[in-house]
């Protein structure tokens, strides 16, 4: 199982970014081989349609859950569509690795 | 011909001028259309008495995807500039995202399997409504969500052409929309006011009018307030200053109560019967220029 | 840290000038015109830029005039009217190209090409108390929505660098997109508000938008004197809903008087009436701030 959150950076300590379609990376959390790769996200810059862009970018890497801030409309009806599971993260900043050991405690 | 009134900034007095204007004319027994192009947020029914006469929908083109037919090949998504399809080949899974379309037709020319189609979506509606003798108003209203009011502005431009005059309420901004307006309109009507921010946004406007090759003339609107700033700047630019409207507290009274000024103060009717000779004999002159 | 949009809807309500000087009071702030389209925040704050960056909108289709046949298969499938064709001679009509890239695609010569829309800019500079990040929007383009996002996020990046705790937004007329970007994620809104029928119609429309981004929304009217009635309609129907008005401004000719000289009516006259009533809009902006993190 695969679980993508949106980090401001490609470490993890990065901050989770709290765009869902315009963030900076994706952090891609692999469970089975407990691992973290970073993605860069080309649709940063896009004029429209950055979240339906990330919702392709990630749902191609095989996730199923997505963590982030916010979550835009039409991002989300996509997401909704496909199955993938949204958490959104309110309150203070965390980094990458503060959200990845709270999903563990949480198993 | 049409004669289209606009400004920089909103709240400078666009709507004043176009509404009066196309009053005064309307009721010295001409026909003629105001056409309110503020596709966003049109006001101009708020200040004529008119009664709906027909209304009719602008629609714009969305590819309708047969899934049966696709080989999620994802050609049509590379060729889309506007992010509006979202193809995942694994999960035999294309979608579109109808709001981002632009209806540019490069999806279907991309598909190599002839699997797109096309439906119409309703845009925005082209409302006309009858005035007096055979003048009317006609308004474009888009719906909430739609990527842009250019198409929507085209044809309500278009819905007006068997008439002899009209004035056209143009929408704010520099922006794709205004000039979709402008480039439609025979001449231009700046409203503008005497202080940095109204010199600021007419220096953009003129710009822009200039690129186009546009003739236009100057209103300055809430004259007596500010400075003098904007005058300099219309005679050393060889500009044409058409027209002030004093500052009166009255006319924003008036206008807040959505009432013009032309109907209950006599002096303005007037007034704006002037503006409209001297916009007349400005263009009979332009006219004459190019023969 | 915290960031408060000024919006209103309707233009001409006197937005930037209270942004000007609510932005002046603060001791220490980034103050972030949004309203790219026509900026004018910066006429009266002075910024003094030192730095300066493009901003691409989009792209456009040029033909390549030694290589196109005029054969005429772009024109066939441009649907947006973009290229003319005067004497044969096939032109793309710039300010009406979209930059689908259909054209470049179908033309058999290879005589069409793309090319990056690059004349908007956007600024950092230095003001009095703070720094100013504004844009210049290139006439004639779109997406000012996504230069909004860009300016938004410089603020942020400056706020931190100054350790400004705040962000003072201008925000753009209207309902539409740069509208929506200025306004998501903020922690306020000020809503200045006309008493006209146009005024409070276009009041009513920004409210639904604030409150379905959840944002705490405040409204201040302005020259409130130039209708009575209006003023208290908005007053009560503000109840209604439940947002507090924070103020009502008199028509005053000391803000056209600032305006004239580039400064804050604050900076301009700041012992008059109308500096002081601003004084207090701002001190309860920031005191409902003060009562929500205890």
């Amino acid at each position: 199982m695969k679980i993508a959150i949106t980090a401001t950076g490609n470490s993890l300590n990065s901050k989770v970014d709290s765009r869902f379609g315009r963030c900076s990376y994706f952090a891609v959390y692999d469970m089975d081989e407990n691992q973290t790769k970073f993605i860069k996200n080309p649709n940063k810059e896009a004029a429209e349609g950055a979240g339906p862009a990330a919702v392709q970018l990630i749902a191609k890497q095989g996730v199923t859950q997505i963590i982030s801030g916010e979550f835009g409309g039409k991002a989300k009806s996509i997401l909704e569509d496909l199955n993938i599971q949204m958490i959104m993260l309110n309150g203070p900043e965390k980094s990458i690795q503060e959200v990845l050991d709270l999903m563990a405690i949480n198993k | 011909m049409k004669i289209a009134v606009a400004s920089g900034k909103g709240g400078t007095g666009k709507t004043l001028v176009s509404t009066n204007l196309f009053n005064v004319i309307q009721k010295s027994g001409f026909a003629v259309d105001l056409i309110d192009c503020d596709a966003e947020e049109p006001n101009a029914l708020q200040f004529i008495h008119a009664d709906l006469i027909s209304q009719k929908s602008v629609t714009q083109n969305i590819p309708v995807i047969d899934k049966e037919a696709c080989t999620f090949c994802g050609k049509c998504e590379a060729y889309c500039h506007y992010n509006a399809i979202v193809v995942l080949p694994k999960l035999r899974h294309i979608q579109v995202v109808e709001d981002l379309c632009h209806d540019c037709g490069a999806c279907e020319y991309a598909c190599p399997a002839g699997a797109i189609s096309w439906k119409s979506k309703t845009t925005g509606t082209i409302r006309t409504y009858a005035v007096n003798n055979g003048s009317s108003l006609i308004e474009g209203r888009i719906e909430i969500g739609v990527y842009s009011s250019v198409p929507l502005i085209k044809e309500v431009m278009k819905s007006s052409h068997h008439r002899q005059l009209a004035i056209v309420d143009a929408p704010p901004g520099t922006s794709c929309p205004f000039i979709a307006t402008v480039s439609a309109a025979d001449f231009m009507v700046l409203v503008t006011e005497p202080t940095p921010f109204g010199l600021n946004d007419l220096k953009l406007s003129v710009e822009i009018l200039q690129q186009l090759d546009k003739s236009f003339g100057i209103i300055v609107n809430r004259a007596g307030l500010g400075d003098h700033r904007v005058y300099d700047f219309i005679a050393k630019n060889k500009l044409l200053l058409l027209d002030e409207i004093p500052f009166d507290p009255r006319i924003a009274k008036s206008y807040s109560e959505g009432k013009l000024i032309t109907d209950n103060m006599p002096n303005y009717h007037k007034h704006f019967l002037q503006l409209f000779s001297r916009i007349k004999k400005h263009l009979q002159y332009d006219r004459n220029s190019y023969t | 840290m915290i960031e408060i949009a000024i919006l209103s809807g309707k233009g001409g309500t006197g937005k930037s000038s209270l942004s000007a000087a609510l932005a002046t009071l603060a001791a220490k702030i980034v103050a972030a015109d949004c309203d790219v389209d026509a900026a004018n925040l910066h006429l009266v704050l002075n910024p003094k830029d030192y730095r300066e960056e493009v901003y691409v909108s989009g792209q456009k289709a040029v033909i390549d005039p030694d290589r196109c046949t005029n054969c005429g298969i772009c024109l066939s499938y441009c649907r947006f009217e973009a290229i003319s064709n005067k004497g044969g001679i096939h032109r793309i009509i710039e300010t009406a190209c979209d930059g689908c890239q259909l054209c470049d695609r179908v033309c058999p010569e290879n005589a069409i090409h793309m090319v990056s829309h690059d004349k908007s800019r956007w600024f950092v500079g230095d003001i009095a108390n703070g720094k100013m990040i504004h844009a210049r929007l290139a006439p004639g383009e779109d997406n000012s929505g996504k230069l909004v996002n860009i300016v938004r996020d410089q603020a942020r990046e400056t706020a931190f660098e100054i350790q400004s705790d705040i962000i003072l937004i201008d925000g753009p007329p209207g309902i539409g997109c740069p509208v929506i970007s200025s306004l998501t994620g903020v922690d306020k809104v000020l809503l200045v508000a006309e008493p006209s029928l146009s005024g409070v119609h276009d009041l009513k429309r920004i409210v639904e938008l604030t409150q379905h981004f959840r944002v705490q929304t405040y409204v201040v009217i302005n020259k409130y004197d130039l209708n009575d009635a209006l003023s208290d309609a908005i007053v009560n129907w503000c109840r209604s809903v439940q947002i507090p008005v924070i103020g009502q401004l008199p028509f005053d000719r000391a803000v056209v008087d600032a305006m004239v000289n580039c400064e804050s009516v604050t900076n301009w006259a700041p012992d008059s009436t109308i500096s002081n009533a601003i004084k207090r809009i701002w001190n309860k902006l920031l005191q409902h701030e003060q009562a929500k993190s205890f």
